[in-house]
């Protein structure tokens, strides 16, 4: 081989090198100087669980992106920090008409979107007509609009929005086709945000498409434009950070950080990990058996209120006839040790259920006495109904921890030795969550299952309405029981009383009604998700609804 | 190369691309049929409690999941040839799958060439060395680090190493692949990005990063490549061949350059190609225990939420790779033996 030959190579590369350096030069900022503005400098870095899907809520229904939409964008209805209570967002008022179907709000003045523009009447009206006005792809993707407003403009006779009406340029009334509880507290979900017309036109938002077994999304969902404390800087895939900058032209208070940063770390070890690192300021969902262990390194442990349910869900339409005598069905709730399994199983602060919603909600009834631990009831339930010896069908899914249910297999074996205790019979089964345990439960495969629910926003209707609503189609199996018909009129007649006092009272009722008469599923009990951060943050109000915004939280150094 | 030695080895490359693509369709029908009979879905990962039997139904119809399975692998197959391999669900929902791949691949290079490198650069000096010193103190030594590696998961030896020097004694970061500097991109390669646009700070935080991840899937060929290197020098130390050089008058360098390593070479860069499939596998538990955003974690992500695009690009890309660097490996040996040339 003669040299030069050998050196061929070495010659290309380094020609290609040089090229390469030619044309890539450094496109980095200098420095951001938001710190201008009123404020601190800092950064605070929160370690997330996942991706944001996309950067319009609009067509998300998980919280990670919900998480970082929330501090770009700001919604008409907000809620309280710190409570899941309703208070003025980007409208300062509202007012229902009598009839509860017609909604006049009015809005905030002098409010601009991040690209400069106006948020007025006729921005409030473009934002709904846009969401109401769907093509199939879209119409699939935007699932909070589907289970919130029922249809899209292609089959608007089906649809609860009906119409969005400005009033000069800070009143706007939105009017629904029938009057229901969900409003206006629906309007405080992030999927609802206010987002810029102009750049909505310009980035064609509502331009979803269908792409092989999945959606695409057009360029508006990637530069997204809001009224929020925080903007969109960059979103660095390669490197899985999400990094935002203060508006220094918001409305409100002003972010007490220059930067929020998302470092996207799925494992939950790992999280932990970055905080005592101290390469991330805080975490959401740090593992119960966690709580103790990170406290004691210096971190602050913010255990959120309760808004979630966790129940073991009967179907009687998997083929067990006994599940359609009230008397079974009581003797499976007096057989379980509710006290010991929250005391053991559960983080602190759980809480045994006596009804299927949390205490912060309008309706929850405080008269409810909790089903007493009593096997002796039990049993003799069991013989009096001649279910003695009866088989049960129980399942519980693995590869999964939730808020309400942090480990279900831990959960499963203490109800089922309770359940066996009795004399029943427990037929074990499991699935992956993702992986056919959702599809079995939503198929009535199971007699009795685990599943849970976080509310979305601060109404009964969210909770007792989505579980026993839909009759034709519910978890519970109740069609097949003489109670459902009876109980899913109730719960639309309740959801359409238009006076907040007397609504709330209805459903008082009608939890009372669930938990004695029909029982179509144990309620278990409540757990509070808990959202850690470094000893040196401040400003974090932990959020029931795990909503936190991030605008008042800085990091000391 | 001689033009007698290009027609063979043309025609044998054309013949292996060929059967490659055998393989690869073939494959392709595995995989999505497989994925399909999968328990849960795509449907399912996406709703999780707010399914209801409406919402399910409109999803499925939008997405096109209610269709006959045999159509949807024609609309796949379609698709595929026109370089359409259609948007990710779970892992970056209504980004193209193949834009992912291209994303997070040159992370799973990155990882991987370093621990190549590694364990090359360590594997096959110590390989020689303890050949030459059979039964020594240093050749027992280095036969027992090797079973140690090849016994010990990639996983729990990345989890030993990260909570020593990141978590223990801070000498590392802990996961990613790069502190949020604002670096520029150019290649997806993060160290070589830094280096092209003077950003050395970049580079440095991303080598900083690799360390780790890269010591621990090093592991993995570093105990094949050594023993097998140790094996190699030991069997031609014995050839006549050596002999034959050492009567004839020629210097170490010489018999050890041109005779020993080089004929030593041939089953070890086979083992190297062979260890480029473990290598991927190794690199899916090491990115998760990192959380290195490689196209590991990207699978592993995609697999939990059944995006199918995804996995379908993920899998079809990995087994690509594998064949093509078997390829080479196969190639390279015209280039280090001329008898294969010949033959």
């Amino acid at each position: 081989m003669t040299f030069k030959r050998k050196a061929a190579p070495v010659v290309a590369l380094t020609v290609a090198a040089l090229a390469l350096t030619a044309c890539a030069s450094s496109s980095r900022d200098s420095g951001t100087d938001s710190s201008a503005a009123a404020g601190g400098t800092g950064t605070f870095t929160f370690g997330a669980a996942g991706a944001p899907k996309l950067f319009d809520p609009f067509y998300a229904t998980d919280g990670e992106t919900f998480r970082v939409s929330r501090q770009i964008f700001d919604t008409l209805v907000s809620i309280k920090d710190g409570t899941a209570d309703l208070e003025p967002g980007l409208a300062e008022k509202w007012e229902p008409s009598a009839d509860g179907k017609d909604w006049t709000f009015t809005l905030r003045k002098g409010v601009k979107f991040t690209d400069g523009t106006d948020f007025n009447a006729e921005a409030v009206c473009k934002n709904f007509e846009r969401m109401f006005d769907q093509n199939e792809a879209g119409a699939a993707a935007a699932e909070y609009w589907a289970d919130t407003m029922g249809a899209f403009k292609s089959d608007a006779a089906n649809s609860l929005y009906k119409g969005c009406k400005a009033e000069g340029d800070d009143k706007v009334v939105l009017s629904v086709t029938a009057a229901t509880s969900k409003f206006p507290a629906m309007l405080s979900l992030t999927s609802f945000s206010m987002q810029s017309p102009t750049a909505m036109d310009k980035g064609k938002a509502n331009e979803v498409a269908k792409a092989g077994d999945g959606f695409t999304y057009p360029a508006y969902s990637q530069a997204p434009v809001g009224t929020g404390a925080f903007k969109l800087e960059a979103y660095d895939e390669a490197n899985k950070t999400v990094t935002l900058v203060r508006n220094d032209d918001h409305w409100g208070d002003k972010a007490k950080s220059a930067k929020l940063v998302f470092k996207i770390i799925p494992d939950e070890s790992t999280r932990r990990q970055e905080l005592q690192a101290g390469s991330i300021d805080g975490y959401d969902l740090p593992n119960p058996v966690d709580w103790k262990g990170l406290k004691d390194e210096g971190n602050q442990v913010e255990v959120r209120p309760a808004f979630n349910i966790f129940y073991l869900g009967l179907n009687p339409k998997a083929g067990n006839e006994n599940l359609k005598n009230l008397k079974v069905r009581q003797a499976l709730y007096h057989a379980i040790n509710r006290e010991q399994l929250v005391a053991t199983q559960l983080p602190e602060g759980a809480e045994v259920a006596t009804q299927f919603m949390p205490k912060a909600v309008k309706g929850y009834n405080a008269d409810i006495k909790p089903y007493a631990y009593d096997v002796e009831k039990a049993k003799s339930l069991l013989a009096e109904a001649g279910a003695t010896g009866m088989t049960l069908k129980f399942a519980y899914p693995s590869e999964v921890t939730r808020p309400y249910m942090p480990d279900p297999q831990k959960l499963y074996d203490a109800i089922k030795t309770d359940f066996e205790a009795v004399g029943i019979k427990v037929e074990t089964e499991t699935k992956p969550w993702n992986g056919g345990y959702l599809d079995n439960v939503s198929g009535s495969k199971y007699d009795a299952y685990f599943l849970g629910w976080t509310g979305d926003y601060n109404s009964a209707d969210n909770f007792i309405g989505t579980f026993f609503g839909n009759l034709k189609s519910n978890r519970f199996g109740t069609e097949a029981q003489d109670f459902g018909p009876a109980l899913s009129d109730a719960l639309k007649a309740a959801d359409a009383i238009v006076d907040e006092d007397e609504r709330a009272k209805a459903y008082e009722d009608l939890n009372k009604k669930i938990m004695e008469d029909y029982l179509p599923g144990l309620a278990i009990s409540h757990s509070p998700p808990a959202i850690v951060v470094s000893k040196n943050v401040t400003g974090l109000v932990a959020s029931p609804l795990t909503a936190e915004r991030f605008a008042s939280v800085e990091v000391k150094k | 190369m001689p033009k007698e030695v290009c027609g063979p080895v043309l025609r044998y490359i054309i013949r292996r691309l060929l059967q490659m693509s055998g393989v690869i369709v073939v494959l392709s029908l595995l995989l999505f049929l497989w994925l399909r009979s999968l328990p849960g879905g795509t449907v399912s990962a996406i709703l999780g409690e707010r399914a209801t039997p409406e919402s399910r139904a409109r999803l499925e119809k939008a997405l096109g999941l209610d269709e006959p399975i045999y159509l949807q692998y024609f609309r796949f197959v379609g698709r595929a040839l026109r370089g359409e391999f259609g948007a990710s669900t779970g892992v970056l929902p209504g980004r193209d799958a193949f834009d992912i791949f291209l994303t997070r691949f040159p992370a799973t290079i990155e990882l991987s060439f370093l621990a190549i490198l590694i364990a090359v650069v360590v594997a096959i000096p110590l390989g020689y060395v303890a050949a030459r010193s059979r039964g020594g103190w240093l050749d027992n030594a280095s036969v027992v680090a090797s079973l140690i590696g090849v016994a010990v998961p990639v996983f729990f030896l990345a989890f030993l190493l990260k909570y020593f020097f990141a978590i223990k004694w801070g000498l590392l970061p802990v996961s990613g692949r790069q502190e949020s500097l604002g670096c520029t991109r150019v290649t997806g390669f993060f160290v070589l990005d830094g280096l092209l646009t003077r950003e050395f700070d970049c580079s440095w935080s991303a080598l900083r990063h690799l360390i780790l991840p890269a010591f621990a899937l090093a592991s993995i060929p570093f105990a094949v490549v050594f023993r097998i290197t140790r094996a190699a020098v030991l069997d031609v130390l014995d050839e006549d061949y050596v002999r034959t050089a050492e009567a004839k008058g020629l210097t170490k360098q010489v018999i050890r350059g041109r005779h020993v390593l080089r004929n030593a070479m041939l089953p070890v860069v086979t083992t190297i190609g062979l260890q480029v499939g473990a290598l991927l596998a190794g690199a899916v538990l090491t990115e998760k225990v990192f959380a290195f955003g490689g196209i590991g974690e990207a699978l592993a992500i995609a697999f939990q939420m059944r995006d199918y695009s995804v996995l379908q690009v993920l899998i079809l890309m990995a087994a690509t790779v594998f064949v093509v660097v078997n390829l080479l490996v196969d190639i390279s040996y015209a280039v280090i033996d001329p008898r294969v040339r010949t033959r």
